[in-house]
Order: structure tokens, then C-alpha cells, then sequence
């Protein structure tokens, strides 16, 4: 299993809207380049743990944030 | 004050002076980050990017506005309100809108009603500037598709009941967008509680940021993807591929923004929300007052507008008798240092409507620095150009 999942967000700035509400709920998040081998974004992607994932989904989804897909790094 | 010892009267043009922290926010991120947002991944581009975010939260924070995403910059606020009429609008749809509009919104619209066959339902004020919410209503023909409306004028300072006129278009399903200029900053907004669908707003006014900001608030009711992009290009996000993003802020922002002003904006925006709204508000009411009584006291002086500071912003025209406009603003300038605004105000529709087309008035326009002073000295200067002196 994976240490960590990412969040794949369509643009920078939704990254940084993401990693915001991740931290301010306490969760581990941190903005990393966009892993290639998962998308061709210039943007930036936000990294938690895998085992705060779901969480992190349950967050983004009451906030309205918006993001693409999460995966397991 | 200023630094100049000027006495500034225009800041309906552009508020003057700046807040310290504005003018150090600009120079600090040209000394210490630099960086194009968002683009390229290192850690200067995402501080950047993180400037503009913070802004963005800041301008939701103090209007009302829900979630920041759905703040978009732009140059100014003509340009955006210029995106929105122009992407939004389809041969044969209908306006509603008022007589006391800058030219900001009623040049896109004419040019539309000449050529692309827009209709408008052109709401008109009284001759102080006050809309009636019960005309507005009744001048309604129900297939409107966008009401576009001044939360205040720029030639007289009279506020508009915005909230009411939110309920109509809201009860009716007519989008609303609200021309915010001259209020936010020193006026009460809540894009969110006020059903307002899209607020466009200038940095460099009440917001106290620099020239070269400004942009829309959608509220959270309002679909933006029924607003075609005026402009296509880059945006640092999808690049694999050529089509537009849909997504906010993105759809609406190609190519770079100007973010040393965006972080000069967030420096001001702060500034305000530590100030406080309501001490701003009462600090402009009190040198409206003491301008209106000040003016009024003056033989020869004529005030247009409500002639109240409970209806109005700290903006106030007047003629004075046999003395052009444009040489009071002269004198004003040249002989007392006091810096006023002649003529029409890039407002020829709201001039017609307080009676003072074509020859437009002097506009005094005062701000959060704007001291008993500079009221008294720019009283005192009409006063002798009004006698002749």
C-alpha cells in the first residue's frame, strides 16, 4: 500500500485552495509538482497521506473545492 | 494626507493616497518573489500564485462573496463589465437597466443594441439620482435577461436600494450584476446575502489598490459557463489541451495578471477590513456633511444629488453660477491646489438625468484620507471663485 495519495487539481490555484482547507483541518497536505507519470498539468498537486484520503475527500466535497481525481501515489 | 500637500478632491477616479502597506506589498513582491503564478512549479510561482489566492479570500471576506474561486481579476472594472455584456448577451435578448449608468455599461450596451439586436429597458431616476425600487419593478416587461445596475453614481454619489432590486430580479430569475465602483470599499456589500449574481468591482478606488485591478464576483447562483471568454489563451492549467478551460477562475484569465497590483489589492483590502467598514462609512459621511454645508452656504453654489450623506457616497457635484465648469476646475487646480473632476463624468446618461447635460458639473470626491482641511481649503477656493476672486 502506498504512503501517500494525491490529489490532482486542474489548476495552481485550485491546488492552493485544496492544500488551504486540507491544513486548516489538521490533515497533513503538501502542494508537489504534478507527478508526470499521472498527468501533463502544468499545475500542481496536493499530497496527503493515504490513510487521511478519505477524509480529504469528505473535505473537499463540503467545501465545494474543486479537484479531478485522487489517487494512491 | 498626502505627501504632496495637495488638496485631493478626485478620488472617484482613483482614491489617493494609498495605505502605506499597499505601496510596500507592490515592492515587496518585485524585490522578494517576482514570479509568474501558477506557471512552471517552482516555489516563486506558487508564492505568487499564493498572493493572488489571498487576495482573492480577502475581496470574499469583505464583499460577501462565497468562495474565492469565483473571484476573476481583470485589468479594471470596464474591461470586465465589457467581458461580461459582451460574452453573456444574444441577438434578441433584453437589458434592464437605469439612467444613472457610467459609460462603462451603457457603450457595450448601445453598441449591442445597434448591432446585435439588444432591446433595453432603460429604468429612469428622479433628478437627484434616486431610483425608485417600485419603478424599477413596474418598468419591468418579465423577458429581460440580465438587469445591470450603479450600486452608486459617480456624478452625484446617490446610492441605489440594490438590495431591493436584487429581491426583484431574483423573484422574477433575471440575473443581476451590480457595478460596484464607487462603493466597494467604503460601502456595505454581500455579494452572497444580497442575491447578487455577478459584482464587478475596481481595485484601485474604494479597495485602495493600485490602477490595473479589478474584475467580477460570481455569486454562487449564477452559472459563469453562460458567459462566453472575451479572451483565450493560456492559463497555466490543461495545457495538453487547446480548447479554453471551463473552469473558474481560469476561463476568464488567460494570459499573465498583473500581480504586483493583485498584492497591492490584498494590502488594501486588509487595510479596510481592520479599519472596518463602518468606521470608513462614518468618516465619509462626516466629510460629506461637512462638504454639503460647507458648499451650500456658498451664493452661487448649486449642489445636485440627494444633497444628504445617508443616501450617498462622499461624491459631490455642483455648478457654480456664471463660472464655466471647466474654469472653476482650472482655478481649483492652478490657483488652489485643490484636485477636482469637470465635466461628464464618462456619465452623459446620468447627467441628463439630474438636468445637467451637456455642460456636466465639478465633482468633489473624498476617501478614507481626506481630512476637515482639505474640506475647509477646497470650500474656501470655490467660495472665492464663486466671488469672482
Amino acid at each position: 500500500m502506498s504512503t501517500y495519495a494525491v490529489i490532482i487539481t486542474h489548476s495552481t490555484s485550485h491546488a492552493i485552495r485544496a492544500e488551504k482547507i486540507l491544513l486548516a483541518a489538521g490533515l497533513d497536505a503538501k502542494m508537489i509538482p504534478v507527478p508526470r507519470h499521472i498527468s501533463s498539468d502544468c499545475g500542481t498537486a496536493v499530497r496527503v497521506p493515504t490513510k487521511q484520503m478519505d477524509e480529504s475527500k469528505r473535505l473537499m466535497d463540503e467545501k465545494k473545492a474543486p479537484y479531478d481525481r485522487m489517487e494512491l501515489l | 494626507m498626502n505627501e504632496t500637500g495637495v488638496v485631493y478632491m478626485d478620488n472617484a477616479a482613483t482614491s489617493w493616497p494609498k495605505p502605506d502597506s499597499v505601496l510596500e506589498e507592490v515592492v515587496r513582491f518585485y524585490r522578494q518573489v517576482g514570479a509568474n503564478p501558477g506557471r512552471s512549479g517552482h516555489r516563486l510561482s506558487v508564492e505568487s500564485e499564493r498572493i493572488r489566492m489571498e487576495t482573492r479570500e480577502a475581496l470574499c471576506v469583505l464583499l460577501g462573496g462565497g468562495d474565492p474561486l469565483s473571484v476573476v481579476f481583470t485589468a479594471n472594472i470596464t474591461v470586465a463589465i465589457s467581458m461580461v455584456l459582451l460574452g453573456y448577451l444574444r441577438p434578441g435578448d433584453r437589458v434592464a437597466t437605469t439612467s444613472m449608468e457610467h459609460n462603462s455599461v451603457l457603450r457595450p450596451l448601445r453598441f449591442l443594441e445597434k448591432n446585435r439586436d439588444i432591446r433595453l429597458t432603460m429604468i429612469q431616476a428622479r433628478s437627484d439620482g434616486i431610483l425608485d425600487s417600485e419603478e424599477f419593478e413596474k418598468a419591468l416587461t418579465g423577458d429581460e435577461r440580465l438587469a445591470v445596475v450603479t450600486h452608486a453614481s459617480n456624478v452625484c454619489g446617490t446610492i441605489l436600494p440594490i438590495q431591493d432590486l436584487g429581491s426583484i430580479t431574483s423573484e422574477r430569475g433575471i440575473p443581476l450584476m451590480v457595478d460596484a465602483a464607487q462603493t466597494a470599499g467604503c460601502y456595505p456589500l454581500d455579494v452572497e446575502g444580497d442575491a447578487i449574481d455577478i459584482l464587478a468591482f475596481t481595485g484601485h478606488k474604494g479597495l485602495l489598490g493600485p490602477t490595473g485591478t479589478g474584475g467580477l464576483i460570481f455569486g454562487s447562483g449564477f452559472d459563469p459557463e453562460t458567459i462566453t471568454p472575451l479572451v483565450f489563451g493560456g492559463t497555466g492549467s490543461r495545457s495538453e489541451r487547446e480548447e479554453q478551460p471551463d473552469f473558474l477562475p481560469d476561463r476568464f484569465e488567460s494570459g499573465t495578471a498583473d500581480i504586483g497590483g493583485i498584492a497591492g489589492l490584498g494590502a488594501g483590502v486588509r487595510w479596510i477590513s481592520e479599519r472596518g467598514m463602518v468606521s470608513i462609512r462614518e468618516h465619509e459621511m462626516m466629510m460629506t456633511r461637512r462638504l454639503l454645508d460647507g458648499l451650500g452656504n456658498i451664493d452661487g453654489v448649486r449642489i445636485q444629488g440627494p444633497i444628504d450623506e445617508g443616501r450617498q457616497t462622499a461624491t459631490v457635484s455642483f455648478v457654480v453660477e456664471g463660472v464655466t465648469v471647466s474654469e472653476v476646475g482650472m482655478r481649483l487646480s492652478d490657483e488652489h491646489d485643490v484636485m477636482s473632476r469637470v465635466g461628464l463624468h464618462c456619465s452623459p446618461r446620468a447627467h441628463r438625468t439630474l438636468g445637467t447635460f451637456p455642460e456636466g458639473t465639478v465633482r468633489f470626491s473624498m476617501g478614507p484620507f481626506t481630512t476637515d482641511e482639505d474640506i475647509d481649503a477646497a470650500v474656501e477656493a470655490v467660495a472665492r471663485i464663486a466671488h469672482g476672486e
